[in-house]
C-alpha cells in the first residue's frame, strides 16, 4: 500500500508514493537524495538525524515520510550552498574544530539553528542543554559550545 | 619555505561535512542494489537443530537467502582468516563467516536475506524459522578457566585462548626484601567503541569478474588480503574503498564476517549487495573491550620507592578472535607505565565467553593498565602517609634516565624504549595549573558546607607510531594540484589535512592546494591504516620525506629550466624560483614536462614524473606522556558525579596542526569520561545483551563533559623525521584513573576504596550506604 505525499523541503517540494513505514529520514535520504541527514542509532537518541519540521526540531528516525505530508522540512543542505560562503554557524563549526569525523555535525547543525532562532543570546549552560540530546563521539562538546557562542554573535551583528 | 607544520590550518575535510555532502556508506546507492539483513543468534550459546528459510524465501521482494552451507559449497571454507597477523591462524580460534551448527554469543551471523529494499529484508528474516539447543552458557572469564568450566565453543579442546607470562628482574627477591607490600583486585570494563556512523559493505561485482567493495573500516588492506584469501580472486580485480568514515575508535580495526560474506554472496549471485549495520546490531557484532579481572601486589621500600610489582590478568576474549589478540598483551606490558619498576612480573589469561570477540576500543588495553598502576600508586601513598603527588614524584622516570629501556619487549620484538619527555616536570606543571597544594584548603571548606569534593592526579605513557611502515606517494599534477596517494586511513580524525600540510611546506604551498586519497587499495595498494595512534607517525614521516624528494626533483629540473645552480633556488607559493628574483617556473610547468610527451627527451640525469613513492619504517615506537588532574564533586545522596575541573597535560611531541592535536586530545578525554562513569556493556547471566539502545548503554553528553583546560609540552621525538608523537589514544589513557582517584579523594570520610570502571552510580551508591552501615563518616 503506497501513499502520495508532498513535502518541502528546503523550498523545494517533492511529491512521492511512499510506503507508509518509511521514516522522514530515509525518505530525506533515499527518495529524494539528500544524505546529509544521518541516522545513527534510528530510536530517537543520538540525534544525528535531528531536521526541522515547520520550523521545529525533529528526529527524522521517529517521524514516518506520510507525517509529514504538506510540511516544510528543512535540512542541512539547505543552510548553504557548494560555492556561496558557509552559514554562520557553519562558519562558527570550522573555525572552533567543532566537528571531526561530521557524521553528528548536521544534527547538531540543525539543533542550535533552533536554538538561535530562539534566542541569539544564549549561556553556554542553554547551549549544552539545546544539544544534550545529540551525541558527538569525536570534540568532547566543547568546541561545539564555542562554536554555538560564536555563531550566535555573529548572527547577532549581522543584525544590528 | 614557509612554516606549515605547528599551524592550525583550517580543515579541508570541513565545507564538504558542513554542507552534508559527504558521502558516507550509507549515502552510496548503485544501481540494481539488492539490501542485506541478517538472521542472528538470539544464544549465547546453542546447538542449530534446524534451519528451514522456505517462508522467507517466498516473500515478495525476496531474492535470495544464504545460509552456512550455500557459502560452504562455493567458497570451501566458513571460518574466517586471522586478520593484523603475519601467519595464519593455527587454531579453530576465528569467527565463521557464517554459522550453521553452533552459536556462541548473540548476535552471531547465521544466515543472509537479499531482498529488494532492507524493510523486506528484515521481514523475511523474521519469517526464518530456527529451533535451537541451549548449551551451557559461560559468561565469566574467571568461571571459563575455572577446571571442569563447560566449553564457550564444543569444537575448542578449552576455554583458554592463550597464557602468557611478562616478567623482567628479580621478583622474588623485590618481594621478600621490601619494607612494604600492598594489594589490590581491580575489574574494568571498557565497554563498546561507538563511532556515530556504524558499519556497512557494499559489494559490486562486475561482469569482467572484477570486485569492488566498500567498507566503512580502519583496515581496508587488510580487508583486501582477507577476500583476496577466502574468494581466491586476482589481486588486481578486488578493490576496497574506503567511503567517508563516520568515526572508528577501534570497532573498525577489525575485518569482520559481513566483510566476507557479503562480496562472497555479491560474486556468487552477480548482484550488487549493501549492508547498513544498525545500531542494536553494532552492539551485537561489533568489537567490545571488557571484563579484566586484575590481581595485583606492589614492594615498596620504606620510602614508598618500588621495588617490584606482580600480578595477573584474566581477559574476556569473547568466543572467537578476529585479528592477533594483542589488547591483554598491550594491559600487561604498559603497567609500569612512566614509573621505574626494578622487578615485574604478570601472568595472563585470555578466557573465551560466550559474548561477541573481544578487540580495541580507543587505548588498546592501555587505559587499563594505567588505572591499575595509579591505583596502585594511591594505594601507597594512603598507606604510608604520603601526598598522592609525592609518592608518584618518587618514582617517576626522571629526565636524565632517557631514552629509558625497560626489559620488555613490543610486539615487533624491539625493546620498550622511552624516546623522550620530562615526566617529572610534566607532573610539577599539571600540578601548579591545578592548585593541587592549595586543593586541601579549598576541600575542607567545602566540608564544612556538607560538600564532597576531590582531587586526583593520574600519568599515563603511550607508544605511539605502530610500524612497520606506511605508504606514500606524492605528486606534482601539471596542473599545478599535488596528489598524496596514501595506505593510512581518514576517519574523521582530519589526517589528510595533516598529511597536507607537511607536504605543503617541503612544496612552497598552502595546504589548500593538496589533496590526500587515503583507504582505497586500488590507489595505495599498500599500507596498514589507523589503529594505534600511528598514522601521523608513520604517514606522516612518509610523506615528509616524499614531498623532500619531490622538492629536490622539481630544483633539479628547474636548474635545468632556468640554468640555475640548484642551491640558487627556492620553492615558494607553487613555483620553484631564483631567490631574490621573479625569474621561475611552476610546480604544474616541471610536472608537464616529467609527464614526459612522445619522443622528447628528458632533461639528463632526471626521470619520469614530479613524483616519490617513500614507505618510510619503523620498529621502535614514539612514547607520548600525558599528566591529567581531575576535581569532582560527589552528591553523597544520589551517589552522582560532577565533574568540576579537568587539567590535562600532553606531550606528543610536535603538533603539525594544534588544534586538530587539540580536538584528538578533548574527544580522548570524553571518552574516557565515557569509560570512567557511563559505558558498560550489560548482559544477563543467559548471555543475553540489556545494553542495545542509546536509552540503555549510555554515552557522555554535552551536559556531563565539562571544558578541558589543556596543557602541551613538546618534547620532539628523535625516532622520526617530524619529531612527532601519537595523539589519538593519549588523551584517554589516564581519565578513569584520574577520576576515581577524585571520588576516591571527595569520598575520604567515607573511607570507600573503588577499584572498578565503569563506576555506576548504583555501584557508587552501594559503596556510600555500605559505609554509611559502618557508621560513616564519623560525627
Amino acid at each position: 500500500m503506497m501513499k502520495q505525499i508532498s513535502i518541502n523541503v528546503n523550498g523545494v517540494t517533492h511529491t512521492r508514493s511512499v510506503e507508509p513505514r518509511v521514516s522522514l529520514g530515509d525518505f530525506l535520504r533515499h527518495e529524494i537524495g539528500l544524505t546529509g541527514t544521518h541516522f545513527g542509532c534510528e530510536h530517537g537518541v543520538c540525534g544525528a538525524c535531528t531536521i526541522l519540521v515547520n520550523g521545529v526540531s525533529m528526529r527524522s528516525c521517529l517521524m514516518f515520510a506520510v507525517q509529514a505530508d504538506g510540511c516544510k522540512v528543512e535540512t542541512v543542505e539547505g543552510l548553504s550552498h557548494a560555492g556561496a560562503p558557509l552559514h554562520p554557524l557553519q562558519q562558527a563549526f570550522r573555525d572552533q574544530h567543532a566537528l571531526q569525523c561530521g557524521f553528528c555535525t548536521p544534527g547538531m547543525l540543525m539543533t542550535l539553528i533552533e536554538l538561535l532562532s530562539e534566542t541569539n543570546n544564549p549561556t553556554e549552560e542553554e547551549v549544552r542543554d539545546a544539544i544534550s540530546g545529540n551525541i558527538c563521539r569525536c570534540t568532547g562538546y566543547q568546541p561545539i559550545v564555542e562554536a554555538a557562542m560564536q555563531a550566535a554573535k555573529a548572527m547577532r551583528e549581522e543584525k544590528v | 619555505m614557509a612554516r606549515q607544520i605547528g599551524l592550525s590550518v583550517e580543515r579541508l575535510e570541513d565545507p564538504t561535512l558542513l554542507r552534508g555532502g559527504a558521502k558516507y556508506l550509507d549515502d552510496l546507492s548503485l544501481p540494481g542494489q539488492l539490501h542485506v539483513a541478517f538472521l542472528r543468534s538470539s544464544h549465547a550459546h546453542a546447538r542449530i537443530l534446524r534451519l528451514d528459510v522456505s517462508q522467507a524465501r517466498a516473500l515478495a521482494g525476496v531474492h535470495a537467502i544464504i545460509t552456512m552451507e550455500d557459502l560452504e559449497a562455493y567458497l570451501g571454507t566458513v571460518r574466517m582468516p586471522l586478520s593484523a597477523s603475519p601467519t595464519k591462524a593455527v587454531a579453530p580460534i576465528t569467527p565463521y563467516i557464517l554459522s550453521g551448527r553452533e552459536v556462541a554469543f548473540v548476535g552471531e551471523a547465521i544466515a543472509m536475506v537479499l531482498a529488494q529494499t532492507r524493510h523486506i529484508a528484515e521481514d523475511a528474516v523474521d519469517l526464518i524459522e530456527i529451533d535451537y539447543e541451549p548449551l551451557p552458557v559461560i559468561m565469566s572469564a574467571k568461571e571459563a578457566i575455572a577446571d571442569g568450566a563447560p566449553k564457550v565453543r564444543m569444537e575448542a579442546a578449552n576455554n583458554v585462548l592463550n597464557r602468557m607470562h611478562v616478567a623482567y628482574g628479580d621478583v622474588n627477591e623485590a618481594f621478600s626484601g621490601a619494607a612494604y607490600v600492598f594489594r589490590e583486585d581491580i575489574l574494568q570494563h571498557r565497554g563498546c567503541g561507538h563511532p556515530m556512523e556504524t558499519r556497512g559493505v557494499i559489494a559490486e561485482p562486475r561482469m569482467d569478474g572484477s570486485l569492488n567493495v566498500w567498507s566503512s573500516t580502519q583496515m581496508p588492506h587488510d580487508i583486501q588480503t582477507n577476500i583476496v584469501e577466502i574468494l581466491g580472486i586476482d589481486d588486481n580485480a578486488l578493490r576496497i574503498i574506503t567511503p567517508e568514515v563516520g568515526g572508528g575508535f577501534g570497532p573498525k580495526y577489525c575485518a569482520y564476517p559481513e566483510e566476507l560474506s557479503i562480496p562472497a554472496a555479491a560474486r556468487m549471485l552477480g548482484r550488487t549487495l549493501k549492508w547498513v549495520e544498525d545500531r542494536r546490531e553494532h552492539c551485537l557484532t561489533a568489537v567490545q573491550e571488557r571484563d579484566q579481572f586484575w590481581s595485583l601486589e606492589i614492594a615498596v621500600e620504606a620510602d614508598g620507592r618500588i621495588r617490584g610489582i606482580r600480578g595477573e590478568l584474566i581477559h574476556d576474549q569473547g568466543a572467537y578472535a578476529l585479528k592477533a589478540v594483542n589488547l591483554p598483551y598491550n594491559s600487561a606490558t604498559a603497567v609500569p607505565g612512566p614509573y621505574m619498576v626494578p622487578a615485574f612480573e604478570m601472568k595472563v589469561a585470555i578466557a573465551f565467553t560466550n559474548r561477541v570477540p573481544a578487540s580495541s576500543v580507543r587505548g588498546a588495553g592501555y587505559p587499563q593498565a594505567a588505572f591499575a598502576m595509579e591505583r596502585l600508586m594511591d594505594l601507597v601513598a594512603k598507606e604510608l602517609g604520603l601526598d598522592r603527588a609525592e609518592i608518584r614524584r618518587r618514582n617517576l622516570i626522571p629526565p636524565e634516565k632517557m631514552p629509558y629501556t625497560k626489559p620488555l619487549k613490543a610486539r615487533s620484538g624491539a625493546p620498550v624504549t622511552y624516546d623522550s619527555g620530562d615526566y617529572i616536570a610534566s607532573q610539577e606543571q599539571v600540578l601548579a595549573a591545578a592548585g593541587w597544594n592549595d586543593f586541601r584548603a579549598r576541600q575542607a571548606e567545602a566540608l564544612k558546607q556538607g560538600r564532597y569534593i576531590g582531587i586526583g592526579l593520574a600519568h599515563a605513557v603511550k607508544g605511539t607510531g605502530r610500524g612497520p611502515f606506511e605508504s606514500g606517494t606524492v605528486r606534482v599534477n601539471p596542473s599545478g594540484q599535488v596528489s598524496i596517494f596514501t595506505g593510512a586511513a581518514a576517519m574523521g580524525q582530519g589526517i589528510r589535512t595533516t598529511l597536507a600540510q607537511i607536504c605543503a611546506e617541503q612544496l612552497g604551498l598552502t595546504a589548500d592546494k593538496i589533496s590526500v586519497v587515503c583507504g582505497d587499495t586500488g590507489l595505495a595498494p599498500l599500507g596498514l591504516g589507523g589503529f594505534a595512534s600511528r598514522q601521523l607517525v608513520t604517514a606522516g614521516s612518509t610523506v615528509l620525506l616524499a614531498s623532500r624528494e619531490v622538492a629536490k626533483k622539481a630544483k633539479k629540473l628547474a636548474s635545468h629550466m632556468l640554468e640555475a645552480a640548484e642551491e640558487d633556488l627556492e620553492l615558494v607559493d607553487g613555483k620553484v624560483k631564483v631567490k631574490g628574483s621573479d625569474v621561475g617556473v611552476t610546480l604544474g610547468e616541471l610536472a608537464r614536462v616529467l609527464k614526459g610527451a612522445p619522443g622528447y627527451a628528458f632533461p639528463p640525469g632526471l626521470d619520469p614524473a614530479l613524483e616519490s613513492d617513500v614507505k618510510w619504517q619503523t620498529e621502535a615506537l614514539a612514547y607520548s606522556n600525558t599528566s591529567h588532574v581531575a576535581e569532582v564533586e560527589v552528591d553523597v545522596d544520589l551517589a552522582s558525579v560532577k565533574i568540576t575541573r579537568y587539567i590535562a597535560l600532553q606531550d606528543v611531541g610536535v603538533r603539525v596542526n594544534p588544534m586538530i592535536v587539540e580536538g584528538q586530545i578533548r574527544g580522548g578525554i570524553a571518552h574516557g569520561i565515557g569509560n570512567a562513569l557511563f559505558e558498560q556493556m550489560i548482559y544477563d547471566e543467559t548471555g543475553q545483551p540489556l545494553t542495545t539502545t542509546f536509552a540503555d548503554y549510555l554515552l557522555p553528553t554535552a551536559t556531563e563533559v565539562p571544558n578541558f583546560e589543556t596543557i602541551y609540552r613538546e618534547t620532539p621525538s628523535p625516532l622520526n623525521p617530524l619529531g612527532a608523537k601519537g595523539v589519538g589514544e593519549v588523551g584517554t589513557i589516564p581519565v578513569t584513573a584520574a577520576i576515581i582517584s577524585a571520588i576516591e579523594d571527595a569520598l575520604a570520610p567515607f573511607e570507600i576504596r573503588i577499584a572498578q570502571t565503569p563506576l555506576l552510580p548504583e555501584t557508587l551508591f552501594n559503596l556510600i550506604e555500605d559505609s554509611r552501615a559502618r557508621g560513616l563518616p564519623h560525627a
